[in-house]
This record gives structure tokens, C-alpha cells and sequence, in this order.
């Protein structure tokens, strides 16, 4: 049963590259490939194609045995790192993808010799350990003057772990390779055979700094596979704590560049708001980041503030925040280090589908609160931020700076709107019901899917594709200058959650 | 210089801790406290299964919190609030693993060795006696979830600002005195969180930050992360004890899902023996 306003269409596994790309050719958005573990050693490959106010999917089952598929990269490149993860964790090759080096999981055998012999840890009925083989991984041989500098995965910072080489061959632009997986926790097999009440908790863990945006996907998953949908007071509460951790999560980038061009003051103030905003978050809940209030069929509780506190916190903040958020705009020392760096150019970045600030930055970039709105956001008023086509860190940052104002709008209306539910009810009974539904929202980096299959009331598997993780594929792609002076900025203004990559 | 007068636009945001209390903490979860000295035969055999990890026992008629475990999910305060409170004092590290194991009245569980903590106490201020003034920390993320970096990183902002009491960020491992670790531990950083390790020179402590560090967290277990003492580097099964403890000897332990930047500091302060004695003042 498909649960959610979405169509699928099934396929031949032969058809699904053809299908997909004359879809993206008509306008669709490509959104990503995932493998579900089917009956009796199948597996089912879904393509996700978004565009307009539906999303469609493509399906196409791979019986027992088989372990090919044709590649859908060379014609939609964006699928590249999606057949390079399900390589990893369902052993599958894309068949004509020229390289399908690992990315979250190296484990030992080429491409080449890869086939049945491959673990397919990924599968809820896969090992239960792996050893990873990073001589799986490709190393540059021998080219006169080629250079190979690898970074991390431990980090000269408070960072994320992750690890990136640069390549430099000769006089060519050095090209920037990025490693996620020395922090793959493989998170989406955990879900495999979890309750969903503990699914929503491991849901907070997938991307701890968008916890609320994925316990509300994946209780919208569920809640669609149930066909119920939470009560108007339970979809506020969860508007009014997504849009504050979209607050926090912005402020984070602008901390990151204020650090790294040097602005003392700057960095400070900033860095000041966003303990505000977390702070705010745990008045209102008691946790800093809002674990423990989305739940499926609603919100464990409403806030423990008062409407007039809330309103006179946000309303502080969003002076604070605007009126040092200006005077940044008009620092030229600090304007001078973004302006023209880590481009996207905007047919890359429209191509690619590039989700969130990153590709509002660049031309792309729906904001799915517009363009398929769930919950609370079906209600309220908003203008979404503008698109911006130079694609630079400067413009990545604009769009955060704008969103962040929308954000703190949106909360205000949210708490205006609760006082007309004063007692509730926040919590619809999600019943049990086997199937398979997929949940969105606009997380802090971009659109943020679950797709969830259940069964016999407990999670069959349940996979997060994280804005982090599609954008992510554009890195490597922004650095056309000089990578050493560059790099704080442009990793900053990715504002990527590693975590989500990783998976 | 428009920013520099903004810069004293706000006064004095700075905590005071751990010279004075800070009154930032109810209404927060720092950890779980068990109410009930006893507990009948009954809820013995529910309350376990109230945890999502397993961090609630009741062995030997004693219900007792692992806050290695805990992810303050607050599943237990919620089913049975006679049982399980919510504590706000954020000053919850511990120099033992066996001491973030609670029972009623705050107890640890570990008190049947009442030497243990004193002697590691010991050891560590033999350990870090040179470290007094100025304290170096090199962080390593061994598969986190991103939010305990967001909680090391606070530790530096104006309010929390560490510098003050002589603590320090740094890059380079040579120069470091604490490797504060966080994350649930993933086969793929075992090698860089012990090669971390032994590039720094002695004396050296280690901190394990957050449930994810301490026991591998809700993730935990998995085929990508760490089975726990005598499992890393891959040799050991998935299902035994997770987190970053079987990697790199960790001498102080903070709970926490993310641990906060006040449990965090405590923790450090622990770690370094620049604690106001036990017993004292809670912030
Ligand atoms: S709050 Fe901690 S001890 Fe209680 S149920 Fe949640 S994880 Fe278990």
C-alpha cells in the first residue's frame, strides 16, 4: 500500500534508468535512489522524482540473485552517489558508472570482481559486523606530478569527522575528493525491527542538529502509512521547534565564517544568539536541540512557556540577530572573503537539483514548506526567500540571513495560532499499518526525505536521505581557486551535517 | 570600528562557573535520578523494558540508571514518575564508568568499592599536576551525531568562554594535553582516534563526551561501529558494550545526549583536577 499524495510507477530494472532520465527530461526533479530489501533475497530499487506539488515514484525489483542494474548516472548525473552508497550497503552494481569507488562503507572487492560474494549490510538481514578495507579505496598511481593531500578524518577544529583529498595534477585546478565514511554508524540499518516510538528517537540521531526535522519526516512517514495526521495545535509546536533549530543551524554558518575571516566581535555576537536559540528551544522543552517532542501522531507536549514569553524572546532575538546580521553585510573585510567564493554556478546547481540555501544560492533550491507543504505550513503565510543566482558563499549566506528573519516570522505566527488550542489535543493515535510512506520537510540544509517501510507494527527499514548528503556531491565541484585559502568558506557555507552524509 | 563598541553592548554575559553557580539548568534534562530505594518484584521485570537502551536495570531489588546508557529520552520519568525524576544539575561526570550507574539518592551503584573513585581521583591529580595552568584539547569525532560538536564548539562562545579558566582548543595533537572524544565510536575512526591518541605526549587524560561516547547510544550496535572493550578495531562481535571506551583508555566519562557545554566543562575540570572539591558548590 502506498500511503502517501504520491504516484508509482513499477518498472523493469532495464526500464528504470530510461525512465528516470525522461522524467528528469520533462522537468522533474531527481531526488534520489534507494534499495529496500525485499522478500526472499529481492531487493526493490525506488527512484524519487519531485517536481511541482507531487512526488512520483519509480520502482523496480531486482530478484534473488541478480546484482546489475543499468546506471542511471551517465544520464542523470545526480544519481552517482546514490549508486555509489547502495554499491556499499546492498552489494549492487550500476551497471556503466564509471567509477563506483565506495563512499560510506569501503569494504574489500572491486567493482570489477564485486556480485553475490559482496556483504550487503545494508539489508536488515545482512552481517551483523563488516570490516572495512580502505584499500578499497582508490589511490592515484604513479602521472608525473600528480599530488595526492589527504585531510582528516580528524580535523584541525571542532569539526565533524570526515576526510578529503586533494589532488593536484600539474597546472590543473586541484581537485577536491570527499571521503565520508570513517563516520558511517550505519544508522539506517539500526531502524531495521525498532518500535516506531523508538524509531522517532533514532530519528533525532540520524542529523542530531536537525533533530526536530527528522522526527517530523519520519513521523510523517508513518503517519502516512496510517493515514492519520496530528492535530492543528501538535502541528504548530512542531512548526515553532523546526524553525528555531532552522534559526540555530543558520547562526552556525554565519559563527563559521565570522571565525574564519576574523571578525572577533562578530563571531562572538553570533555565536552568543545561537546559545539564545538553544537556550530557547530548552525552555520551551527541556533539551537543547528539542529531543522528545515530536512524536508520531503529534507533540508529547505543548511548550512550557507562555505565549507572551515566547513572543518577547523571539522578538529579541530577532532584533539582535537583524541588526548585527546588517552591520556583518556591511563589513567589506568580511564580504571581501565570500564574494566569488566556492561558486555553483546555476545550471550546475539546477541540474543537480541542489536543495536548501545552497541551492536557493544558485538558482535551484525549492523550499518544500512552498512547494508540497505539510503540517502547520499549509496555513501560514510566508515568503519563501528569494532565489539568487550568483552562487557564492556571499549568496549562501544572504539566503541564510533572509530565512532566518522568515523563521523567526513563522515561529511568531505558530504561537500566535496555539492560543487559539489552548488545551490541545496534541497527539492523534497513529494505529498500526504495514506499508510503505514517505515523509518530507524543509530541514535547515534543504529537503529532508524518510522513506519508511513497516510491517507487522514495527519498522521494516527506514532510510533518511539528508539535504547534506545530495548537496554534498557539488563540493568538490565549488573550489575553481585556491583550495588552501578558500576552504574554510566554502565548507562553512555548505553548512553540511556530516552526520547525515555518513548515514 | 562599529563592532568594537558592540562588543560591550551586552555587559557581562560570561558564567561564573565553576567559581559561582550558574542558575542556567531547571527545567533541563541533565540525567535521570532514581526516587525509589526498592522497588516490588513486579516493576522489576516492566522497568527495563521502559528503555529504548537498555540503560535501566533492577538487579537485586535496586533499580539502577546506567547515565552512560541514557539518552533522557524521558520514556521512564513519563511511564512511572515515582520511580524516575529528571535532574538538573548539569555536573554529572564521572572519573569511573562504573559510577555513571545510579541508584536511589544519587547514590552510584559503584559505592561497593568506595576506594575506587578516591584512588582514580588520586591517580589522575598524580597525572595532570602539570597541566594546572593551562589546559590544550584536541577533539576527535569518532561518529557522532553532530550535535555534541555543536555543544564542544559552544564551550568557547562568550558565555561559556573556557579561555578564561586557562582551556584551550588546539590542532595539533603534539600539543595537546586532553583528547575529548566524541561520538558512538565507528569501525572507520578507530585507527585515526588511536593513532589521535598516541601522537599526544604524556601526561595525557581523556574524555569521552555524551551517552554516544560512553556506551554507543541509541545507534549502537550496528555492523559500522565499535563493540566495546576487546571488540575494536573489528575484531569483536556487534551487541556487546559500545562507545569509544575500547579504543583509547577514557579517565573521565560525561553523560548526556549531547552532553551540554556545562557537562562538558565539568567534565574537562574533572579531567584536569581544577574541580572545586566534591561536595561543593552546585552551579
Ligand atoms: S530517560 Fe534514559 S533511562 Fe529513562 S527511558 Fe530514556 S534512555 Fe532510558
Amino acid at each position: 500500500m502506498i500511503a502517501s499524495p504520491h504516484g508509482v510507477v513499477v518498472v523493469r530494472p532495464d526500464d528504470l534508468a530510461g525512465t528516470v532520465a525522461s522524467s528528469v527530461g520533462r522537468g522533474r526533479r531527481f531526488a534520489g535512489l534507494f534499495a529496500f530489501a525485499g522478500a526472499a533475497g529481492a531487493t526493490t530499487l525506488r527512484a524519487v522524482l519531485a517536481g511541482g506539488r507531487s512526488l512520483d515514484i519509480v520502482e523496480a525489483v531486482l530478484p534473488r540473485g541478480a546484482d546489475t542494474y543499468p546506471a542511471l548516472s551517465p544520464s542523470v548525473p545526480a544519481a552517482a552517489w546514490y549508486e555509489r552508497e547502495i554499491h556499499d550497503l546492498f552489494g549492487l552494481v550500476a551497471a556503466g558508472q564509471p567509477r563506483l569507488d565506495p563512499l560510506v562503507l569501503p569494504l574489500a572487492g572491486t567493482p570489477e570482481v564485486a556480485g553475490a560474494a559482496r556483504p550487503r549490510p545494508g539489508r536488515p538481514d545482512g552481517p551483523r559486523v563488516v570490516d572495512l578495507d580502505t584499500a578499497a579505496l582508490p589511490r592515484h598511481v604513479g602521472g608525473e606530478g600528480v599530488f595526492t593531500i589527504p585531510y582528516g578524518p580528524v580535523r584541525s577544529g571542532v569539526f565533524e569527522a570526515v576526510e578529503y583529498v586533494v589532488e593536484t595534477v600539474g597546472e590543473h585546478i586541484p581537485h577536491l575528493r570527499v571521503r565520508p565514511y570513517p563516520k558511517h554508524r550505519g544508522a539506517a540499518r539500526r531502524f531495521a525491527g525498532m518500535g516506531v516510538a523508538d524509531g522517532v528517537l533514532l530519528a533525532e540521531r540520524v542529523e542530531g542538529t536537525a533533530s526536530v526535522a527528522h522526527a517530523t519526516a519520519f513521523c510523517q512517514a508513518v503517519e502516512a502509512i496510517a493515514a492519520t495526521e496530528p492535530p492543528p495545535g501538535a502541528q504548530l509546536v512542531r512548526v515553532l521547534h523546526a524553525e528555531l533549530e532552522r534559526v540555530a543551524n543558520h547562526l552556525d554558518t554565519v559563527v563559521r565564517h565570522t571565525e574564519g575571516s576574523g571578525q572577533a566581535v562578530a563571531n562572538a555576537r553570533m555565536s552568543m544568539h545561537k546559545e539564545r536559540v538553544l537556550r530557547l528551544q530548552a525552555r520551551l522543552c527541556g533539551h537543547r536541540f528539542a529531543r522528545g517532542v515530536v512524536v508520531a501522531g503529534g507533540v508529547a507536549a505543548p511548550p512550557r512557556l507562555p505565549p507572551a514569553e515566547i513572543l518577547a524572546a523571539l522578538d529579541a532575538l530577532q532584533r539582535d540577530v537583524e541588526d548585527d546580521g546588517r552591520l556583518l553585510m556591511q563589513t567589506p573585510s568580511f564580504l571581501d572573503r565570500l564574494r566569488g567564493t566556492g561558486v555553483v554556478p546555476a545550471p550546475t546547481a539546477v541540474d543537480h537539483g541542489a536543495l536548501g540555501p545552497v541551492g536557493r544560492a544558485s538558482g535551484a533550491g525549492e523550499d518544500v514548506r512552498v512547494s508540497r507543504p505539510y503540517g502547520a505550513y499549509r496555513r501560514l503565510g510566508f515568503e519563501p526567500a528569494e532565489i539568487l543566482l550568483d552562487g557564492d558563499a556571499l549568496a549562501r549566506q544572504v539566503v541564510r540571513l533572509d530565512e532566518i528573519s522568515t523563521s523567526l516570522h513563522l515561529a511568531r505566527q505558530a504561537v500566535d495560532e496555539l492560543s487559539e488550542h489552548p488545551g490541545g489535543p496534541w497527539r492523534t493515535r497513529v494505529a498500526h499499518a504495514d506499508g510503505f510512506g514517505v515523509g518530507w520537510v524543509e530541514a535547515p540544509h534543504g529537503e529532508l526525505l524518510y522513506l519508511v517501510a513497516t510491517e507487522g507494527g514495527r519498522i521494516q527499514q527506514a532510510k533518511a536521505r539528508s539535504a547534506s548528503f545530495h548537496n554534498l556531491a557539488l563540493f568538490g565541484q565549488a573550489f575553481r581557486g585556491d583550495i588552501f585559502t578558500d576552504f574554510v568558506f566554502i565548507e562553512a557555507s555548505f553548512g553540511t551535517s556530516m552526520a547525515g552524509v555518513a548515514g | 570600528m562599529p563592532w568594537a563598541t558592540r562588543g560591550l553592548r551586552d555587559g557581562i554575559v560570561t558564567t561564573r562557573y565553576p567559581r559561582r553557580p550558574d542558575d542556567y539548568g531547571p527545567g533541563f534534562r541533565a540525567a535521570i535520578r532514581v526516587l525509589q530505594p526498592g522497588v516490588d518484584p513486579v516493576a522489576a521485570t516492566e522497568l527495563p523494558g521502559l528503555c529504548p537502551t537498555g540503560a535501566i536495570g533492577a538487579a537485586g531489588g535496586r533499580v539502577a540508571v546506567d547515565r552512560g546508557r541514557c539518552i533522557l529520552c524521558g520514556r521512564c520519568v513519563e511511564g512511572r514518575p515515582d520511580v524516575f525524576a529528571f535532574d538538573a544539575s548539569p555536573e554529572v561526570a564521572a572519573l569511573r564508568r562504573a559510577s555513571l550507574v545510579v541508584t536511589a539518592g544519587g547514590a552510584d551503584a559503584d559505592d561497593d568499592d568506595d576506594g575506587a573513585v578516591e584512588r582514580a581521583r588520586a591517580e589522575l591529580g598524580r597525572r595532570v599536576r602539570v597541566l594546572r595552568r593551562s589546559v590544550h584539547i584536541r577533539h576527535v569525532d569518532a561518529g557522532s551525531d553532530g550535535s555534541d560538536e555543536w555543544e564542544v564548539a559552544a564551550l568557547t562562545n562568550p558565555v561559556y568562554d573556557v579561555q578564561r579558566l586557562g582551556i584551550f582548543f588546539t590542532a595539533s595533537p603534539r600539543h595537546a594535553d586532553l583528547l575529548l572524544v566524541t561520538g558512538c565510536g565507528t569501525r572507520g575512526m578507530y585507527g585515526p582516534l588511536v593513532r589521535t591518541y598516541e601522537a599526544m605526549p604524556d601526561p595525557k587524560v581523556v574524555v569521552a563526551a555524551g551517552a554516544d561516547a560512553a556506551s554507543g547510544g541509541l545507534v549502537h550496535p550496528t555492523y559500522a561501529t565499535l563493540g566495546g572493550a576487546g571488540g575494536a578495531g573489528g575484531a569483536g562481535g556487534a551487541g556487546g558494550a559500545g562507545g569509544v571506551g575500547g579504543a583509547v583508555p577514557v579517565d573521565v566519562w560525561v553523560p548526556g545526549s549531547p552532553a551540554s557545554p556545562f557537562s562538558l566543562l565539568h567534565g574537562i575540570l574533572l579531567a584536569v583536577g581544577l574541580l572545586p572539591r566534591a561536595g561543593g558548590r552546585k552551579p
